[in-house]
């Protein structure tokens, strides 16, 4: 890996979306100079600027950053397994299907476990930059675990954030507790505005000390997530708003509310797609309530642009996953392991780690500058596609077809005057390649994957499914392997426009594409 | 009576635990078990027992009927 920026001393300042000043030179950090709109921070650059303080909470996050997520890691310790409320997408007897994996029992862990083993991954992963408690219940649920957590956290690695994910109905009475540990990222999860349309969502909810059905139950959960949400804006504390797209249920409705927790202050809102598979034994699952597909889900993400940043490149991560977002090293991690492991939290050894982050992070900006200012210089026609990469990581096209168990999708959006690239989203899918052979078997549920996408850019593919891509009408790309992601996209984009204006291939808009069911499950 | 916990259902949520206004739930071997002794149905205290309301697992939380029903002091 090499790293060509030379200094990390770069004055970094949002505005817009997220811009990045570096040396006098002004470069947009998320959203491209000039962009129509989209942004690939996923926020909507708009006029709503980011304060410095704010940029600072975010930078190195890997959930409120889209850029972030190439390059920084979280985990997630579970010492939260209690709910205070039921879901029809979750079934309890296992872990919750759309927040971790499902049907495997995560390790539950003690606090005093659980700070061992961040303590463990952030030492052996220096980007860890992110500790969250997402359950597999709900974090305030279980208030005592959540806080002697983030209490020992606080004292024994304080360079770590601190985020939490919660439901919302105990929010309001651990706000200031939320306060006093630091953590300024809250994540609650809003599924409605409106308690006629919770009543299909939720059956029940325990709330002091009486269990309410029926209509009263939304209503009441409604009302604590409003407060709660209006609470922590209040305190400064960034909030994410998870939502999950549930056809036929929510999915109009989830547009009124990206207005409401825009009004009270959310930073960001992440809507994803539902988990219901009849296996999960879920109410969803066996009434047989289906999740949107590729095209369904990022319709509404875009009819809610202009409200609330969005985040699409959220994995649905387990309760316990640890990692860059998208890979789950939390096997190598088991509380047997750590319990084994001779851990010195070295603090500082960690921030000279991050700052190379850091610079190979500013390196892709400049790549995506220079591909941005190069295909501006070419005579365009409007276009708008998408495009699949296949990365590991460091923001570069640097995984082989078969290797990937997602791809991420990008949309090239390119006017007659202006080209902005975004992105917009990611597919798993199942391994193609295992132990050396190709499983031919696979391809199918990969082609149907990324089927909305013109191309899919590698480092390497092999010869069989090159074809059958081919055959599919996406073309697989290897030519920009270890290039940064925008100039692949960009370069691969002008040459495909070139050949589209010689007439060598005729562009044509492409279909849906199916999102695979199951929460991310490492290979 | 008292309440007792179907071990075969319990997800080891600790969901009820605290609730409890006697602290007659434990945690054995990932599970949680009422001690019958202690047990009250949180008569004098709620109206409805707490472990029952909170039990996000239907028929998990039932009443043991091997012990007399409960009379408060």
């Amino acid at each position: 890996m090499t790293f060509t920026a030379e200094s990390n001393t770069s004055r970094l300042k949002p505005l817009g979306g997220i811009r990045v000043e570096v040396a006098g030179q002004q470069t947009s950090g998320c959203s491209t100079s000039g962009g129509a709109g989209k942004s690939s921070c996923g926020s909507s650059a708009g006029a709503n600027d980011m304060p410095p303080e704010i940029w600072e909470k975010v930078k190195n996050h890997p959930c409120y950053s889209e850029e972030a997520h190439h390059h920084y890691a979280r985990m997630h310790v579970a010492v939260a397994p209690a709910c205070n409320i039921q879901c029809n997408y979750c079934n309890r007897k296992y872990d919750c299907s759309n927040e971790s994996r499902p049907g495997v029992v995560s390790q539950k862990l003690t606090p005093d476990q659980a700070v061992k083993k961040v303590l463990a991954v952030a030492s052996e992963i220096p980007q860890m930059t992110v500790l969250g408690i997402a359950g597999p219940g709900d974090a305030l649920a279980n208030p005592g675990k959540t806080f002697e957590t983030f209490r020992q956290l606080q004292e024994q690695a304080p360079d770590i954030k601190l985020c939490l994910s919660t439901n919302g109905l105990a929010l309001p009475d651990y706000v200031d507790e939320i306060a006093r540990y630091n953590v300024d990222h809250v994540t609650i999860t809003i599924n409605m505005v409106d308690a006629a349309v919770g009543e299909k969502i939720y059956p029940w909810i325990f709330y002091n000390h009486k269990r309410y059905h029926g209509r009263e139950a939304p209503q009441i959960l409604h009302e604590r997530q409003m407060l709660g949400l209006e609470m922590l804006t209040a305190r400064g504390i960034l909030t994410k708003i998870n939502s999950v797209l549930i056809p036929g249920i929510n999915d109009q409705h989830l547009i009124e509310v990206n207005r409401a927790v825009k009004q009270r202050g959310a930073f960001l809102h992440n809507i994803m797609p539902l988990i219901s598979e009849a296996e999960h034994g879920t109410v969803f699952g066996l009434t047989g309530q289906r999740g949107p597909s590729a095209q369904e889900l990022k319709e509404v993400q875009d009819a809610c642009m202009g409200g609330a940043n969005l985040m699409r490149h959220c994995r649905q991560c387990r309760a316990d996953a640890v990692g860059l977002l998208g890979e789950d090293r939390s096997d190598e991690f088991t509380i047997a392991q750590v319990e084994q492991m001779e851990v010195v939290y070295d603090i500082e050894k960690r921030r000279a780690y991050q700052e190379k982050v850091e610079a190979e992070r500013q390196a892709q900006h400049d790549a995506k500058q220079a591909a941005v200012v190069a295909s501006q210089a070419q005579p365009g026609v409007d276009m708008k596609l998408l495009v699949a990469v296949a990365t590991q990581g460091q923001g570069r096209i640097n995984q082989h077809f078969g290797h990937a168990s997602e791809f991420q999708i990008y949309e090239i959006n390119a006017s007659t005057d202006n080209i902005t690239t975004a992105f917009v989203g990611h597919r798993r899918v199942d391994l193609y390649c295992q132990g050396g052979y190709g499983e031919d078997e696979q391809l199918p549920s990969i082609v149907n994957a990324i089927n909305d996408c013109h191309a899919v850019l590698v480092s390497k593919i092999g010869a069989c499914p090159r074809d059958e891509l081919k055959a599919a009408g996406i073309e697989p790309v290897e030519q920009y392997a270890h290039e940064f992601i925008e100039h692949g996209l960009l370069c691969w984009f002008n040459d495909y426009r070139a050949r589209a204006a010689r007439g060598e291939i005729e562009h044509r808009s492409r279909g849906d594409a199916q999102i695979r069911q199951g929460a991310y499950m490492a290979a | 009576m008292a309440y007792k916990i179907v071990a075969s259902s319990c997800t080891g949520c600790s969901a009820c635990e605290p609730e409890c206004p006697n602290q007659a739930i434990i945690e054995k071997n990932g599970t949680f078990l009422i001690k019958p002794e202690k047990c009250t149905e949180c008569i004098g205290h709620f109206d409805e027992p707490q472990c029952v309301a909170a039990c996000p697992v239907d028929k998990t939380v039932i009443i043991d009927t091997s012990y007399p029903r409960y009379v408060a002091a």
